[in-house]
């Protein structure tokens, strides 16, 4: 399994993210190393399809999808948790769902 | 950029009605925007800090480059208050982004208090916490509650949290 955080800068959500990646892994028992990207400009995210600050891919697939036409920039990225509140992080359980399918 | 206890720069700022508003004290200055999503968590407690304290003027100032962000237009910014059915204070587009640099404001939000005569009374994040909304943007609270009571401000600076200010290159 591949698992990939690519970051930005410009947000502080990336530490939050990297240890709830890193602790749904730990807990489900995937060995996976976190390989980190960091984003620069807004040519290295065109390239790496970078929809925004924090996005986590497992095998090569964002977790949490974003939508058709979300352009490829230097931002941050906006999760909704289960329970609809607005957050600049991924909803620790649609990590580990996103862990479970990959394993 | 201005410290506590320096005066706040004044502006005039068109809102999302196309109307131009007057600078006035006591004042509490957010620099905010559409897009960010720490701005967002915050958005609705800051609403109804500007509800709850009708004697103070509140400002809504978008400070980031909207070529590069155009979520942060100010199409999007009418778009986004109309949906809303209207918020408690203007919002304005900072298009030349000269009062965030006045202020020295560094993420959205960055929250700034000003006094009736002027001078910067508190700076920083809401509260402590954007996924708790319990917090009630309580630091921000409390430096008005101590402000409007003539006293000191028990804890007139925090670090303001969230998504850098995108300034135009």
């Amino acid at each position: 399994m591949t698992v990939e955080l690519l970051w930005w800068d410009g947000c502080p959500s990336h530490p939050e993210a990297l240890a709830d990646l890193e602790r749904i892994l730990h807990e489900e028992g995937v060995p996976a190393d976190v390989t980190r990207v960091e984003i620069e400009d807004d040519a290295q995210a065109r390239r790496e399809r970078f929809p925004g600050s924090p996005t986590i891919r497992i095998d090569g697939r964002d977790i949490v999808p974003p939508e058709d036409g979300e352009p490829y920039s230097l931002t941050c990225r906006v999760y909704r948790r289960r329970d609809g509140r607005i957050s600049p992080v991924p909803d620790p359980e649609d990590v580990r769902d996103a862990v479970r399918r990959a394993a | 950029m201005i410290g506590i206890g320096d005066q706040a720069p004044e502006f005039e700022l068109q809102d999302t009605d196309g109307e131009v508003q007057a600078w006035e004290t006591p004042a509490v200055v957010i620099f905010t925007c559409n897009h960010c999503p720490y701005a967002l968590a915050w958005h609705d407690r800051l609403m109804q800090v500007a509800r709850d304290y009708v004697d103070v003027h509140f400002y809504a100032i978008n400070p980031n480059d909207a070529e590069r962000y155009p979520r942060d237009s100010f199409e999007a910014m009418r778009e986004r208050v109309r949906r809303d059915e209207g918020w408690p204070m203007p919002y304005m587009h900072d298009l030349t982004q000269e009062v965030a640099r006045g202020y020295g404001a560094k993420t959205t939000p960055d929250v700034f208090v000003v006094d009736s005569g002027g001078a910067l009374r508190y700076r920083g994040a809401p509260d402590a916490d954007y996924e708790d909304e319990a917090q009630n943007a309580s630091w921000l609270r409390e430096a008005l509650d101590s402000m409007l009571a003539g006293e000191e401000i028990a804890r007139p600076e925090t670090d303001p949290v969230g998504c850098s200010v995108k300034w135009r290159q």
